[in-house]
């Protein structure tokens, strides 16, 4: 892990948070990429795939698990938190005045249906993302068998989230070590 | 059911935090369970239009749970609902990033990677699934779903103008049809 010759103080940090908080339509990861390691230069493309796949294997939201673990590194405990700061700050004021217009507006009849259009799209965009992340998966026996398993619990038996993780995640990465042994 | 709703929020997204392999996004249906189906907070409409707001604005996804919050009780919604999703896992991210750093290509952490990506792509399906069911009104929503994955599954454009295009023809097709 090399840091830069000079590395961002919590302000500088919060700043370029800020920033890729409010480019990132539609997901946080390109932009998160072009103003940590093309424009500011903080950490070269491997330490930041580094940091963004520990993000993504961690429970919760990747990029704000990215913003943490980021801050941390150079500027400890205040680091973290100014770049999540700077991360969720933009975002949730504009999500506050989209739902102020939601409350207000959504019972006009062609909004309702902007809306639903919306949110069909929506709905699709989870699906083909999901579907794209999985044909690049590894191809692994126990995967296939967990997901499926995990896969029918909650999108289909609609289980509660806890104890299908619980189960399911401990023996996937088991039967990860076992495939890794005699692979 | 005495419990404020605000605390309620809380706690439960406390514990989504800590179990959302594969972001927000895997979280989702968790929260539409107990927000939709258990406690009726919310009809499926307003949970799929919340989502698809959350979606279309600039930020992580982990801004509909902030969403979430405002629907149900305005400001100190967003703010319970934002950290108690953000703050357990950001703990939880803070102690590991110490431990593992500079470790991320030993063996541990690949069989770790190995096991725990399969579970977050199977969430982020089901993901998909429950709001496609939560979104679908008419047959013309269903094939809205299915032209949005696959125009993410095969191009790389930016998933927005799939989400602008469906607008576009729900309200068009509305009006021709009227």
């Amino acid at each position: 892990m090399k840091l830069p010759a000079s590395p961002p103080r919590p302000l500088e940090l919060f700043l370029g948070f800020l920033k890729i908080g409010l480019l990132g339509f539609g997901g946080v990861a390109a932009s998160a990429r072009h103003v940590i390691v093309e424009e500011r230069k903080w950490l070269d493309n491997k330490d930041y795939a580094e940091v963004l796949g520990l993000g993504q294997i961690l429970p919760g939201a990747n990029t704000v698990n990215a913003a943490v673990m980021i801050g941390d590194r150079f500027c400890g405990i205040p680091g973290a938190a100014a770049s999540v700061s700077g991360l969720l700050a933009m975002p949730i004021c504009i999500l506050i005045g989209l739902a102020i217009l939601y409350e207000r507006y959504a019972a006009l009849p062609d909004v309702a249906l902007a809306l639903q259009g919306a949110a069909a799209a929506a709905a699709g965009l989870a699906m083909g993302t999901a579907l794209k992340m999985g044909k690049q998966l590894k191809r692994s026996m126990g995967g296939l068998v967990f997901g499926l398993i995990a896969f029918a619990a909650i999108g289909l038996l609609h289980l509660p989230l806890a104890p299908t993780v619980f189960v399911v995640a401990p023996l996937s990465v088991l039967a990860a070590y076992w495939e890794s042994r005699h692979g | 059911m005495d419990e404020p709703m605000i605390w309620q929020l809380v706690r439960r997204f406390a514990l989504v935090s800590v179990l959302a392999f594969g972001g927000a996004n895997a979280a989702t249906p968790e929260i539409h369970r107990f927000v939709v189906d258990q406690l009726g907070w919310m009809n499926n409409s307003v949970f799929a239009n919340l989502y698809a707001i959350a979606q279309a604005a600039p930020g992580p996804n982990v801004m509909f749970i902030s969403i979430i919050g405002w629907h149900m009780a305005g400001l100190s919604g967003l703010i319970a609902a934002t950290l108690a999703m953000n703050v357990p896992s950001s703990i939880l991210a803070f102690g590991i990033g110490r431990v593992v750093a500079g470790m991320s290509a030993s063996r541990w952490v690949t069989i770790l990677r190995a096991g725990l990506a399969p579970i977050a792509v199977a969430l982020l399906l089901a993901n998909g699934v429950v709001m496609a069911s939560a979104a679908y009104q008419t047959l013309l929503d269903g094939a809205l779903t299915l032209l949005a994955a696959l125009f993410v599954f095969y191009s790389r454009n930016n998933p927005l103008w799939a989400l602008l295009a469906a607008v576009i023809l729900r309200v068009g097709v509305a009006h021709l049809t009227a």
